[in-house]
Parts: structure tokens; sequence; C-alpha cells
């Protein structure tokens, strides 16, 4: 437990005492290191008490956090969550402590949320390897196929439009993760980085390595078909981007704040009328037109598995949606228009 | 992989074991205590939840048990004493009473088969019915977790269920020159023991009596069962490498319409070597889960 106490007139601790009970740092097995996570008894977390005397009562959660890590300096603001209640919500960093249900002391609990990672640092690695990798199969650079095909280039059209188009969508998804999006989180766990980059490199390599094979086979239906695909992928990436730029226009710079997104002038955003998160439905779409023309199962797969992970985020938002506007639009669907 | 990726059903779903948030369910379910229903859990996670919610449950109020609806508890009761031990004739997959005792069918045809002969060779062509009926036959298991008579996650449960299914209906199956290795013998065997001793401590704990035996059994069996289970998977699939690559079996090349390729060969390969990382993890957890159940040591969980 910290303790802080807002009027120290009668008392004049120094600003950091631990309790008797000397579990402090060990605190509560939190010393213990167990494949490098911290183990704590039962449901208590650290026990900790610290006393930061002379606290405005109206300073931020994240003023008192940044207190904590002058103490505590292994634990930056990012990776710390304090609650009121154990098992409780954490409080927010715009939180005021005076506006909080406390009395004239009071009681935060501290766990550590482990090593932080931004989230533009996940998105720019994420999106760089699939751009590189995929570059990597296209110029058939050595030892990926046999070595009498190193450096040679396909003979199909489709090969070379299909790394345009691939390349074009990762460019595009690291400037808006630069210059577009608007975060509500700052960082996530460390260990996200790992999994999220398995999965976009992994799957861009299995697809280039197929599309840029010197045995690929090109669509069944020719040219119309490449030709049909790429404007439904060029008119998806359009919708994406408009999107984005809709909901980057909803909020501020800087602010977290969240408001119903509406159609604009920009015909894209009308699909705003039927969905909640028409982004989603926009880069299903993007990847449907993109296995189109490719003619290429592990792109269909990857558009499968896509498709699921939008879906369970798409219901997500759109229950915060509910949750949180009680004028919400019914008409609207999560991700797919009337169905899903 | 069967005991691998119980295994690791008992690793991370032992969480999910728990009645946090009550599943959803067909049947009126008695707020009281959970502990009688994770017992019944079809994986070894719940089981050794329930088993640790048995010893919990001797030290605390015994008469806490949570109560399944009636139909359920029966058809439970019916399915697991069915994968125990079994009468000779069966005929679909309906709910008559005469269920069919499998393993334990098994477990005789497999004595009597190397008294009779005095080989191992031609004993998997004489059980092979019986065995992919009911290993394929516990993909209920899943519709159990589904429909949340019990605890599992369908994820876990789902993992652990195919492995079985891979090993007995793409390995054992497909590739008919390695039904003779003694490698079968070594799994088959594991796995009849492992499954008797699982479905009676199911059983009994359904029906409330639960002789220690068999829980001893079942938190014990498994340090011999476990690696000799694995080692028998693992020297079949290896024994079946050379077939596979010979005949090309499962396979796609390029070129072909759907640019894909896959490769019976490698992906065994893979398999085997997945087993490297999984199996100790799915050992040690089962070794602290027999810590917890038979000696009541508080083990230190990590909080999440």
């Amino acid at each position: 437990m910290k303790h802080y106490e807002r009027d120290d007139s009668s008392r004049n601790q120094s600003s950091l005492w631990h309790s008797s009970d000397s579990s402090l740092l060990k605190g509560g097995d939190s010393g213990r290191k167990d494949k490098g996570e911290a183990v704590f008894l039962g449901q208590e977390l650290t026990s900790l008490r610290l006393c930061f005397p002379q606290v405005e009562p109206h300073a931020t959660i994240a003023e008192i956090k940044n207190l904590f890590t002058k103490t505590h300096p292994q634990w930056y603001p990012a990776r710390q969550s304090l609650r009121l209640d154990p098992k409780g919500k954490s409080l927010k960093d715009e939180d005021v402590l005076q506006k909080l249900p406390v009395g004239t002391t009071a009681t935060l609990y501290f766990r550590d949320l482990g090593a932080q990672i931004s989230w533009v640092t996940v998105f720019l690695t994420e999106y760089a390897g699939p751009l590189f990798i995929y570059l990597l199969f296209y110029f058939r650079v050595p030892f990926i196929y046999g070595h009498k095909y190193d450096f040679t280039s396909s003979r199909h059209t489709v090969v070379h439009l299909a790394c345009i188009c691939h390349s074009f969508h990762y460019i595009k998804r690291l400037l808006e993760t630069l210059f577009v999006h608007r975060f509500s989180h700052g960082t996530m766990p460390l260990r996200n980085i790992f999994k999220n980059c398995t999965y976009y490199w992994g799957f861009a390599a299995w697809m280039a390595y197929y599309i840029n094979h010197p045995l690929y086979t090109p669509p069944t239906y020719g040219a119309q078909q490449v030709k049909l695909a790429l404007a439904i992928f060029v008119i998806c990436q359009l919708g994406n981007f408009s999107i984005h730029m809709a909901l980057r226009d909803l909020r501020p710079a800087g602010s977290k704040t969240r408001k119903i997104p509406y159609p604009t002038k920009n015909p894209f955003t009308w699909l705003f009328l039927l969905v909640s998160c028409p982004n989603y439905t926009y880069e299903v779409g993007s990847w449907i037109g993109f296995a189109i023309m490719t003619q290429c199962l592990p792109v269909a797969l990857f558009s499968l598995v896509g498709f699921t992970q939008m879906t369970i985020w798409a219901k997500g938002k759109h229950r915060s949606y509910l949750k949180e506007f009680r004028d919400y639009p019914p008409l609207r669907m999560p991700i797919i228009p009337f169905l899903l | 992989m069967g005991r691998l990726t119980e295994a690791a059903a008992a690793g991370s779903g032992s969480r999910a074991a728990g009645w946090a948030g009550s599943p959803p369910t067909l049947l009126p379910l008695s707020p009281t205590s959970p502990r009688c229903a994770a017992t019944m859990a079809s994986s070894d996670e719940d089981g050794t939840n329930g088993g640790a919610s048995e010893a919990g449950e001797d030290r605390e109020a015994p008469g806490e048990r949570r109560r399944l609806g009636v139909l359920a508890t029966a058809w439970l009761t019916f399915y697991d004493i069915a994968m125990t031990a079994g009468l000779e004739q069966f005929s679909c997959l309906s709910l008559r009473s005469s269920w069919d005792y499998r393993w334990l069918v098994l477990a005789i045809a497999m004595v009597r088969f190397y008294m009779e002969k005095g080989t191992h060779r031609g004993l998997y062509k004489s059980i092979q019915k019986t065995l992919k009926f009911f290993q394929t036959f516990a993909l209920l298991e899943i519709v159990h977790c589904l429909i949340g008579i019990v605890p599992t996650s369908v994820i876990v449960t789902g993992v652990q269920v195919s492995s079985r299914i891979f090993m007995v209906w793409l390995i054992t199956h497909s590739i008919k020159p390695i039904q003779n290795e003694e490698s079968v013998v070594l799994f088959l065997v594991a796995w009849t023991v492992t499954e008797i001793t699982r479905y009676s401590f199911y059983t009994f704990s359904l029906l409330d009596h639960l002789p220690y035996f068999i829980k001893w059994a079942r938190y014990n069996f498994f340090i011999i069962l476990y690696p000799v289970g694995v080692a028998g998977e693992l020297l079949t699939i290896y024994a079946a490498l050379p077939h596979v690559k010979k005949t090309g079996m499962f396979s796609i090349r390029l070129p072909n319409k759907y640019n894909v390729s896959f490769d019976y060969y490698y992906f065994l390969l893979i398999t085997m070597a997945s087993y490297i990382p999984l199996f100790p993890q799915l050992y040690f957890h089962m070794l602290r889960q027999r810590r917890k159940v038979l000696h009541g040591e508080v083990i230190v969980e990590k909080d999440d």
C-alpha cells in the first residue's frame, strides 16, 4: 500500500519510509523472479508504504506516478498501474486526486505492468518488416529459390503489380502511423511486439514466397481478373485512408476524447452509416482484392485470419460505443453491413 | 502429442478452469462452489484443478459442491463410464444405456492378443477400428466445452483432441508400414492406461465417491506414462518419415492453380521439433499439480 498524505502540517516525516514488515522490497515476494515475472502472494501486490507529504489535492495520478518513479526509477510511469482497490480498475492519468473517493489519506495500490513499449514503435516495426521482406522475395535474393533464379525477374505482369500493391499498402500504413493516427494508449506490454511481428513478418514471407516463385501460376481469368481485383484493392485502400482521416479529425491533437464518428462529405466515409468500424471493412476488402489478384491461397488464408481478428476488435469497439453513447445509431453493425 | 497438449491445456488453461465468470450453460446451475463440476472436465487441466479442489475440499466444507443439472450429470457419467470400461457390442453414436467402454476393452484386447500371438505384429490391425472410433469420439469433449457442461476452454480441449486424432488418423492409419512398429504399442499402452485412470477419476468424482487410490493413480502414473507416450509417438513419427518422403503423401507441389505448396515430410519434422519446448512445460506443470493435490503444498502462482 502506498500512503500519501495531503495535509502534512502535523506530520513531519521523511518522504520515504518502509513499513515494519520487511516484506517491503522483497515486496511480498516481488523480488523473486520467476521466469522474469514478479510473484506476489495472493492478491496483495507490493506491500509498499510510501509517504509523500505535501501533495496538492488537485494533483493528478500522472503526477503521483512521476513522484513514485523518482523513488523507484525501475518503475517508470508507463509501467505503473495505480488503483484504489487491489482488484479494481486502473486509475487514469488524468484523474484528479480530490475527485476520487479518498479521505485525507489516500491509499493506492500499485501494480507493475511489466516492461512497456510504445505503440508507435510496435507499429513501425511490424509494418517495416513485411515491406522489406516482400522485396527480398520479389528481387529473388539468393538462397530463397534455386541459384539459377537469383536476381531474376518474373515474366508475369501481375507479379510486378502485386509487389507495387503490397509495398504501397505497407508504406501507407507506416505513414499513417507517423502522421495520422492518434493513439489512446501510449504503450503496450513488451511481449506484444514479438507476437505481432511474428504474425506480420511470417505471413508476409509466406505470401511473398509463392507470388514471386519462378513456378507461379497467374490467375485463371487473366487480365480481367487482375483488373477487377486491382479496382477492389484501390477503392478499399482509399476507403481505409478516408476513414483514418475522419477518425483523426474527430479527436484533437494530444487528446484522448471519444466521439461517435459520422459520415462526412467524402463518399468513402458513408460506410459509417452501416458499420462502426469501416476501416476494418475496407482493410478486409483490400486483402480480398489482393487475394483475387494473385490467386494465391496463402493470401486468402492471411485475409481470413485478419478478418477474424478484426471482427473481434470491431465487436469490442461496437460494444464500447453502445455502452458509452445512448444515442448510438441503431442501424450500424460492427464490421459487415447488416451481417456481422 | 496427446499428452503434451493435454498438459499444455493444464498449463495455459488452469485459470480457465475456475468458474470465474460463470460459463454459458443450457442447464440451471445452483450457485454453489464449483469444485465438483471442475472435476468433470475432460482435460488434465481441469482434472488437476478438480483434483486441487478435491484436496481443498477435504480441508474445507465438504458439503459445498456445485450441482450440475441432472441431465448433464447423467450424460457425463455415461460418457465417462463409457470411455473407461466397456461392453462388447455397440452400434451407432446414440445414447443407448449400454454404452461402449472401449478403453478397457482395448486394454484387454491388447493383452489377449499378445498372450495368444506372442508378438506385437498385427496388434494394431486388430484393435484399429476400436481405437479410431473411440479416439474420434473424443471430439464430443469439445462439444461438452462448447455447451458449457465442462468448464474447460474449447480451444484447449480442441488442441488436445486434435493431436490425438492427428496421431491416430494421419500417422498410424495413413502410413501402413509403421503399424507393426514397437513404438506404436508403446504409445497405445500409455494412452490406454492414462485414459482408463482419467475417466475412472472423472466418473468417481462425478458420483462423489472418489477412492484415494484412483486419485493417487491419476497423479502418479503420468510420471512414467507421459515420457513413455511421448517416446512412442516420436519414435512412430520418426519411423514414418522415410515412407512419407518416398510417397510424397498429403503433399501439394508447385506449380498449381492456387499457388500453394505443402510438404507433409517437413510438417512432421516441425511437429517433432515442437515436442521439445512443449513437453517439459507440460511435465513440470503436472508435477506441480501433483504436489498441490497430493501433498497439499501451497504453490504461489503468478498473479494475473
